[in-house]
């Protein structure tokens, strides 16, 4: 490897918390998506690390199915978004609770 | 020196990341995130990913981060701002930049080096093959299943569309 596999392990840590942060600091729906899409793109980073760090394919597949998860998520987060704008004309999760009680 | 595009790759992921998170508006966000899921894939490349390398640049950057632009332009979140001064800077920067581009491409033809002339290197568990052979054999479920999940995502997507909710 042409680095130490903690270094991509850092790098992985770093990605996630700022996921983390803008999760959980963030009120704006959409915003809250794209840190969940970094915090899986971090787990993705971690996991190209270690199969490169075995010599072994299996990690690689792991992030192929990660990735179509992604992808399936993301048009049915961004679905319901766009359901509720409808409803509420808002997409701050502060406001949106319908639910709640 | 291949260690040194690693930790600038990883420097601009990083960095973009946070600016993604601390961005008010979501049309700099989206686009901050683009930038950053291409180092990743820089990064995918270092590490001898390439066919994830391309994959992430294929779905992430190209039809994630398309759904995201249009449900940000749909919603009109993203302020107008910009585009009524003529933006000077940006004007020069790329111009620079498609100039510095021209000017590699014709030295790496013209040049003595012979980058392009080298023979593929030894086959490593990065390409396509061991991976197709990997998801086609041991990985065959897993496979499956993911489709049946593209394909659920894809009718609830429809629906969620469709239906006065």
């Amino acid at each position: 490897m042409i680095v130490p596999l903690e270094h991509v392990i850092a790098l992985s840590l770093a990605i996630f918390s700022t996921g983390v942060v803008g999760v959980l600091f963030r009120r704006n729906a959409i915003t809250i998506f794209m840190s969940i899409e970094l915090m899986l793109n971090a787990v993705n980073l971690a996991l190209v690390g270690f199969s490169r760090y075995y010599n072994s394919v299996d990690g690689q597949v792991f992030v192929f199915l990660v990735m179509a998860l992604a992808a399936a998520e993301v048009a049915v987060g961004l679905a319901i978004i766009i359901a509720v704008y409808r409803n509420r004309q808002t997409v701050n999760i502060d406001e949106i609770n319908l639910m709640k009680n | 020196m291949l260690s040194f595009l690693f930790y600038f790759a990883a420097v601009i992921a990083v960095g973009t990341a946070i600016f993604v998170v601390l961005s008010k508006n979501a049309v700099y966000s989206a686009l901050l995130l683009v930038t950053c899921f291409f180092s990743l894939a820089f990064i995918y490349l270092l590490l001898e990913a390439y066919f994830l390398a391309v994959l992430e640049i294929f779905i992430y950057a190209g039809a994630i981060m398309v759904l995201f632009l249009f449900v940000i332009m749909l919603l009109n979140l993203g302020r107008e701002k910009a585009l009524e001064h003529f933006m000077y800077l940006q004007r020069g920067l790329s111009m620079l930049l498609i100039i510095v581009f021209f000017v590699g491409v014709s030295l790496l033809f013209l040049g003595e080096s012979d980058v392009l002339h080298q023979p593929a290197g030894e086959f490593s568990a990065g390409g396509v093959y061991s991976l197709g052979e990997a998801l086609f054999t041991k990985y065959l479920l897993p496979f499956e299943v993911a489709s049946l999940l593209l394909l659920v995502a894809l009718i609830g997507t429809v629906y969620l569309a469709k239906q006065k909710i």
